[in-house]
């Protein structure tokens, strides 16, 4: 859309009228439309202001711990407070798996249902399922989290964990005890979190494929899942990966769910079963309690990982997300 | 799965196969089954909120603060005056100056500034919670040297900005050109034009923007923790730590206590059904037109 270009300002109208009376008063309202512009600019500069100030503190915060411990810093186990020994290694696997495994147990079922809101369903259930879906994404983390205590958890414990560690034991990822708190508890609740903004990001860029290619691919006699397989999902694959990577930076920044259900503790374990922590819950939980200025300071470079890590997830999501949506689909030369 | 591309040739010539009728059946069940897999939790969700949520309160819940651990009754009272003290906060903070950088993206952002602070607004808004709740605690509790609804609403104010700002900005541009210039052709000047004639024009759409933005930071509660921080009292000053909604809950979540269980739930209904009647709220003027007498 182009943007709004005033053709005539208002000083040129108050100017003409030399002779005759001026329809209002326009003697000071170059100066107000000056005094506005600065006013919004401001406003506009305020975001800036805000990211750079974001960057600022949480770079002046974390030096003492940066010049501690350097890179290693993210590469170290051991997480010591009363001996000022900060390694935050266990927080990223945590982060890195938590988030890994929402991903694989959300993506098939937030495409699944993308497919079947645009293509699929009957026209009057289209409104109702895309605004629940839209009612999924409104509810605050912190009743997911407590859903997932008293009732996901539980569920976990007796019925879902037992289940795995008979079947799927052998292949190491589901064995131990079984708390239901976890890094597998962590994971689904997460899943259920990113799977509205996963699927509704690829319903828009499938929306975004033209109609003409769906009647080509038709016209050609193929069945209706040939159609979505060639002619949507084909078109859309680089906007439907910007919506997977965009529930990854959701997913990675997420606190409260997953403080409730993960387990907070520094461990690293192969079984899923096992608890963990994250990045965020262990800002979430020690932060205020940090008591010396490397502890605090050993925190908030967690959070400048975070935070750079959610940056550069969001930029190439939103890359791929608009190399459909503006115009230009990104085709498959497969 | 075969690829059927190599097949294209003869899609029309040939009766379509029982492989592939097979195939289209298995997808369309396949998503089906997706759909009812998302909407379990949903339901399960609401129906857990409203089952709990219900037993537990009463008149009690809604006008008293907290009774000491072992004691029964007691209420989130103050937790629900807090958020709306912190909601306030964040809101006289964050709606103006989220609007007034829409209204600049959309009136005199074509141009680099202008890529840059949009670039920057979506930037902003995909920043983790937790960390908006580090920096609100480096600007205000630091200086401050203690914990406060302050603190809290800067929190808020910094994750409602880019949320308005983007929406706002989507709004104006809604709004046809001719509305502008005909404005202009009356002599009325741009500032006025901006402010009487186009937001106005745009009034439902932005306000669309800012409930959705409100809904969000609403039942935040990472960036609480450490700015806000709780409060067992009732509190009403602005630099002084102050209990929320979302902030009690979880604590209460995460305690051992039977009795603070039910409260969480209880608190928990009270949150989303603030949050429901806000989306809802935003589903009806969004059904009713974004923009007003401009069509």
């Amino acid at each position: 859309m182009p943007g709004p270009q005033p053709v005539a300002k208002a000083e040129v109208v108050s100017g003409t009228g030399a002779q005759s009376e001026p329809l209002i008063k326009a003697g000071n309202s170059h100066i107000a439309d000056r005094l506005f512009y600065f006013a919004m600019l401001g406003c506009g500069l305020c975001v800036l202001g805000l990211v750079g100030l974001i960057v600022y503190e949480l770079i002046t915060k974390s030096s003492l711990s940066w010049h501690a411990f350097g890179w290693k810093f993210f590469f170290q186990s051991d997480w010591d407070p009363v001996n000022e020994q900060f390694g935050a290694w266990p927080f990223v696997y945590g982060t890195v798996v938590s988030s890994i495994l929402a991903l694989l147990l959300a993506v098939p079922l937030a495409v699944g249902v993308a497919i079947f809101v645009t293509e699929l369903c009957p026209r009057w259930l289209k409104g109702p399922l895309a605004f629940t879906t839209e009612l999924l994404a409104a509810i605050p983390s912190v009743i997911y989290g407590l859903w997932a205590i008293f009732v996901l958890v539980p569920l976990l414990r007796q019925y879902v964990e037992p289940f795995l560690a008979r079947y799927f034991g052998w292949t190491g990822l589901f064995e131990g005890a079984f708390y239901g708190i976890g890094m597998l508890a962590a994971g689904i609740i997460l899943a259920i979190m990113v799977v509205p903004i996963i699927s509704s990001i690829t319903r828009e860029v499938m929306t975004a494929v033209p109609q003409q290619q769906r009647e080509a691919v038709l016209a050609l006699g193929a069945t209706r899942w040939e159609m979505i397989r060639i002619g949507v999902l084909r078109n859309a694959r680089a906007g439907i990966l910007g919506g997977i990577i965009l529930g990854l930076g959701r997913a990675l920044g997420e606190t409260m769910a997953v403080t409730m259900v993960i387990g907070n503790r520094p461990e690293i374990a192969r079984s899923l079963f096992a608890p963990g922590y994250t990045m965020a819950s262990v800002i979430a939980n020690e932060f205020s309690e940090a008591t010396s200025d490397t502890y605090l300071s050993a925190l908030v470079e967690v959070g400048l990982a975070l935070f750079l890590v959610t940056i550069i997830v969001n930029i190439l999501a939103q890359i791929l997300v608009w190399s459909v949506t503006r115009g230009a689909p990104a085709r498959g030369h497969a | 799965m075969p690829d059927t591309v190599a097949a294209t040739s003869d899609f029309a010539a040939t009766p379509i196969s029982l492989w592939r009728r097979g195939m289209n059946l298995f997808i369309t069940l396949a998503t089906a089954l997706a759909v009812l897999l998302v909407l379990l939790p949903l339901g399960a969700i609401f129906a857990y909120l409203v089952y709990k949520g219900i037993s537990s309160l009463n008149w009690a819940f809604l006008t008293q603060t907290p009774k000491p651990v072992g004691e029964s009754g007691g209420g989130m009272a103050n937790a629900i005056a807090g958020s709306a003290l912190i909601l306030l906060i964040a809101s006289a903070m964050g709606v103006p100056v989220g609007i007034g950088a829409g209204i600049y993206l959309a009136e005199y952002g074509r141009n680099r500034l202008g890529d840059l602070i949009r670039f920057t607004a979506d930037v902003l808004n995909g920043v983790p919670s937790i960390v908006v709740g580090i920096v609100a605690y480096g600007i205000v509790v630091l200086t401050q040297g203690h914990f406060s609804a302050l603190a809290g609403g800067v929190a808020l104010a910094i994750m409602m900005i880019p949320t308005i700002t983007r929406a706002t900005e989507e709004m104006l541009l809604l709004v046809p050109n001719a509305v502008r210039e005909a404005a202009y052709g009356l002599g009325v000047s741009r500032w006025r034009t901006t402010l009487s004639i186009t937001l106005r024009t745009a009034t439902s759409g932005v306000i669309t923007g800012v409930m959705l933005a409100f809904a969000r930071v609403a039942g935040e509660t990472a960036p609480l923790l450490f700015t806000a921080f709780g409060n067992q009292y009732w509190n009403w000053k602005v630099n002084q730590p102050t209990a929320a909604l979302s902030l009690q809950v979880f604590t209460y979540a995460i305690s051992p206590f039977d009795e603070w269980h039910r409260q969480a739930w209880a608190g928990a209904l009270i949150l989303i059904i603030l949050i429901v009647v806000a989306v809802s709220a935003v589903r009806l003027v969004a059904s009713r037109g974004m923009l007003k007498g401009a069509n």
